[in-house]
């Protein structure tokens, strides 16, 4: 334990809190010892004096100095929390704990309880138990106990049920252990840490709502003083020195601040949750937007809905740039089918994002040309208001996404319909009815039965297939030119996912949009796509059409195809898999398939073959549709 | 499309409404009987006769009896409490031990005093931690402006440990006092409200809009909010519409708890203002052992804290229906 710790502390703020609790802690030992004569000292002479060289903070109606008597009176107010504290704590355990031992029935008597309990703040239990007990400092101690026992019973529980689901509790007791000992041995030594965390953040909120209640004169009584009853004493002479009646104020702050910061520190090395988060994280370098990272290449073909010349997609990693996506160029026909296929990590969605203008800071977005339907996306240099306000609406009217999670990808908060009809609101020109009427019709037409209602119900009615629907839905609430579906069906079941592409299919062909289909598995791109992009560590490594899919040229996509069986496939043998990961991001030298590549020779590994165009066809290998003897070799 | 999972009829969904709302209610009345049962208990959990403690040592035992009388404490235990929760029903509240006065009189005359306190913090508070959260979260997502996020966290953390009542002595110090801008005590006029308010509603605003900003910016992370980009609405659109009912749903539950804490701050607050409401009273009552009224004022604040739970479930259950759907 003494490492985490230890490396809590390190940062400023909990190095911080360490010292404001050692200075608490100090004060509370040795504060009465040195300065307690002191401050008791009356002196008629100089009653309500203003600060001074002598007086720090002034003197109150007897002439006693305020600053020595706050020094003195951090022992009483810390041990009191402390008192408090403990009691809360103690109930808490019992409580907290004694569901499980008395068993379910009660167990669950005594649950409800605490439920009911923890629904009141704690400021008004302590009120309930200081009209009980009555004014006094002892009473306020246990009032403040008990009303905090009931928030430590609740994280008590929430703790041991945590260890209740362990394994080896479980084992305890299958085995015949009784629940006294599964306590002690295992429960009790288990919530130990989280509890003196908890305990720790609970102490800074109890010092606080004890200065409160002697402040209110309920709690110490004269002539014994903590900083609540100075802070009480001190506002009767606020007319008289303003400033320096605030000092108790500020013992109370800084010292409920150190309980509470020391906490939280302690819970931040240890990785238990509490209540506030501090967010303090690693410093981020963030880099600015480079554009001038372009190449020569071929001008931009006109009569594309995508024209997509040299596209990179970066991210900042430290001082350096890694670039997941690397110079990709491709066009998009109207009305074409293309499919984007590749392993996890190749960068297909990201350069999908990065189309559909979707990537957000630090993600940085650089091309020689980004154009959408006769628009360059990325002239970034001299945009304004218009511009911008245009570009939102041409992608909003022409261009549909469709993500891969449906059961995240809609708002749960909203309805259905409205989901679809804000689309036709905010950039078709409809009216609330039209829009309305149009959304329940685009419902019907991706097949979901009784739209009507349907369009009134929230995404958790919906089935997950009935979700990437509505999805599918909103894509083409208006008309789009160009669909861009990043794994539309990686999350569904094979018969939900077979439905899905078929009515992405229909849909296309009676709206005439392009499609984009993002997919790592090659057989869902042949069976939806006329034409395919491989793609491989962040750049297109092959181009062809479906059709060809089965001659394809470099060896990448060959062991793709070979990945997937089908009717000829021998099922005797095992599926060939390529061995190996896509490399992460990040320099690489030569051809970044060669590490995994069966014809890898020296030239590969050293140089980085060009994409060479050839008819309708791109390719960029060395071997290209060199015969892959060799590739049966490795993966057996 | 045959394999289409069949929906919920009209009849179930209206059905799901109906058992939320017979569950909350069953939740209502559960709680106001507990309430009102702990503050019946008060009095009899007391060490000692309350009566002589409240009256003093003095005072000659057949006055204690006369007035133990009066109180109804010679009767049987459960004829007490049939009393006493006839008498809420019919504003019968008691008398005050030192006083001799209705406590329904006295908390009639100053619950208002304690409301026109409580409520605008309230507004205050909640109208300014949204909108403050949600800037905050707009301008420090995905890690942009580290210092605005660092001094925003740091402030919030500091200002929203210091506890009421300290903010209510260093505005009299500073702004009653020293500067003489505004009145410190008293319920005198419109500014007479502004510092009591703002004592009362400053710490929650922050450690609220702490709160709401986490919240926010989980929801910019999410999946339905990249949907939302994608339809390219304005981003004032996506921040208010898309990310803001999500993100109020996840803090309103510590929100209401927060709110309530508030609303029993107002004992400090008044003290210190002098304000003549519930809080003053019930320190005095409390001092004084004259617990029929300390008795009613807190049950009063524990309703109150009821109100507030039950509204935070229903505008959660209007803004989020899943939660009508979960247990609770």
């Amino acid at each position: 334990m003494a490492t985490p710790i230890k490396r809590a502390f390190r940062t400023p703020l909990a190095f911080a809190a360490l010292v404001m609790i050692s200075i608490v802690a100090l004060l509370a030992i040795f504060g009465p010892i040195i300065w307690g004569a002191q401050a008791s000292e009356v002196n008629i002479s100089n009653m309500l004096a203003p600060p001074s060289w002598e007086h720090w903070a002034g003197t109150d109606a007897l002439g006693r100095d305020l600053f020595t008597r706050v020094l003195v009176a951090t022992r009483l107010t810390v041990l009191l929390t402390l008192e408090a504290t403990a009691i809360g704590v103690s109930g808490g355990i019992l409580f907290g704990c004694g569901p499980f031992l008395l068993g379910p029935r009660f167990g669950k008597a005594v649950t409800w309880f605490i439920g009911i309990a923890v629904a009141f703040p704690g400021l008004l239990l302590a009120l309930f138990f200081a009209i009980i007990f009555g004014a006094g400092a002892s009473s306020a101690a246990l009032a403040l106990g008990l009303a905090s026992a009931p928030s430590f019973a609740r994280l008590c529980q929430t703790l041991v049920a945590g260890i209740l689901a362990r394994d080896y509790v479980g084992a305890a007791q299958i085995s015949g252990s009784g629940r006294f000992r599964i306590l002690i041995r295992h429960i009790l030594p288990n919530i130990g840490e989280p509890l003196i965390v908890n305990a720790t953040i609970g102490a800074g909120s109890v010092l606080l709502s004890f200065a409160g209640l002697s402040f209110l004169g309920l709690g110490v009584q004269a002539p014994a003083y903590d900083w609540g009853r100075l802070l009480m004493e001190c506002l009767r002479s606020i007319y008289v020195h303003p400033i320096a009646s605030v000092t108790p104020g500020v013992a109370v702050v800084l010292a409920g601040l150190a309980f509470n910061l020391t906490g939280e520190s302690l819970a931040h090395a240890l990785g238990i949750t509490s209540l506030g988060d501090l967010g303090l994280r690693a410093k981020i370098r963030s880099l600015r937007h480079d554009p001038s990272i372009t190449l020569d290449t071929d001008e931009p073909t006109q009569d594309a809905i995508v024209c997509v010349r040299d596209l990179h997609v970066g991210f900042p990693a430290g001082l350096d740039i890694v670039e997941p996506v690397r110079g990709v160029s491709f066009d998009i026909f109207a009305g074409e089918a293309v499919g984007l296929v590749g392993e996890s990590g190749c960068g297909k969605s990201l350069t999908a994002l990065a189309v559909a203008q979707l990537l957000e800071e630090p993600a940085q977005v650089w091309a020689h040309s980004l154009i959408f339907h006769g628009t360059e996306l990325l002239d970034c240099g001299n945009d304004n208001k218009e511009t911008t306000k245009a570009r939102n609406h041409l992608l909003g009217t022409s261009m549909a996404m469709i993500f891969q999670d449906p059961m995240t990808s809609l708002n749960p908060t909203r309805r259905v319909g409205e989901q679809l009809a804000e689309l036709g609101r905010v950039h078709g020109g409809l009216n609330h009815r039209q829009a309305r009427l149009r959304a329940i019709e685009r419902l019907g037409a991706v097949r979901i039965t009784n739209p009507e209602r349907r369009a009134r119900q929230y995404p958790y009615e919906f089935s997950g297939g009935m979700r990437q629907r509505a999805m599918i839905g909103v894509g083409v609430m208006l008309t789009p030119k160009l669909i861009i579906a990043d794994e539309p069906t990686t999350a569904l079941d094979v018969i939900v996912q077979e439905q899905i592409l078929d009515l992405l299919g229909a849909i296309r062909r009676e709206d005439g949009a392009a499609l984009l289909l993002i997919s790592h598995d090659v057989s869902v791109v042949r069976e939806v796509c006329s034409r395919i992009l491989v793609m491989y560590a962040g750049r297109i490594i092959e181009e062809l059409p479906s059709a060809d899919l089965d001659q394809a040229r470099h060896p990448y996509t060959r062991l793709l195809v070979a990945a997937v069986p089908n009717m000829t496939t021998d099922i005797t043998q095992p599926l060939p898999t390529i061995p190996g990961r896509p490399p992460e991001p990040g320099p690489i030298v030569g051809c970044s398939f060669s590490p995994r590549c069966p014809l890898a020779d020296d030239r590969c590994r050293s140089t980085d073959p060009d994409l060479i165009t050839n008819g309708n066809t791109r390719v960029a290998c060395w071997h290209a549709g060199q015969p892959l003897v060799q590739i049966a070799e490795v993966v057996e | 499309m045959t394999t289409e999972v069949l929906a919920p009829s009209r009849a179930v969904i209206s059905n799901r409404w109906v058992r939320f709302a017979f569950r909350r209610l069953g939740r209502l009345i559960v709680s106001v009987w507990v309430v009102v049962t702990a503050a019946f208990a008060i009095i009899h959990l007391i060490p000692g006769d309350p009566v002589r403690a409240a009256m003093g040592m003095t005072v000659s035992p057949e006055i204690v009896e006369a007035r133990r009388e009066l109180l109804g404490l010679n009767l049987p235990l459960w004829e007490q409490y049939l009393r006493f929760w006839r008498g809420l029903f019919t504003g019968d509240l008691g008398t005050s031990i030192m006083t001799g006065l209705p406590v329904g009189d006295i908390i009639g005359y100053q619950l208002p005093a304690t409301l026109s306190l409580a409520l605008p913090a309230f507004l205050v508070a909640i109208g300014l931690a949204i909108p403050l959260g949600v800037t905050m979260a707009v301008i420090t997502r995905n890690g942009r402006a580290r210092r605005t996020e660092l001094g925003f966290v740091g402030t919030s953390v500091v200002m929203g440990t210091i506890p009421d009542f300290i903010y209510g002595i260093i505005f009299i110090a500073l702004f009653g006092v020293s500067l003489h801008w505004l009145p410190v005590a008293g319920r005198r006029g419109f500014t007479s409200y502004i510092l009591p308010v703002v004592a009362l509603a400053i710490a929650p605003i922050l450690v609220l809009a702490r709160i709401v900003r986490v919240e926010v910016l989980a929801v910019l992370r999410t999946d339905y909010v990249r949907t939302a980009r994608a339809k390219r609405l304005a981003n004032w659109q996506i921040y208010t519409k898309h990310a803001l009912p999500n993100a109020i749903t996840a803090t309103l539950t510590l929100a209401g708890m927060l709110l309530a804490t508030m609303c029993i701050s107002t004992v400090f607050v008044e003290n210190i203002f002098a304000w003549p409401g519930l809080g003053q009273t019930i320190v005095g009552a409390i001092t004084s052992k004259d617990y029929p009224v300390a008795q009613a004022i807190i049950l009063i604040y524990a309703l109150a804290v009821i109100i507030i739970n039950t509204v935070v479930d229903l505008v959660l259950a209007i803004i989020d229906p899943r939660s009508t759907v979960s247990e609770g």
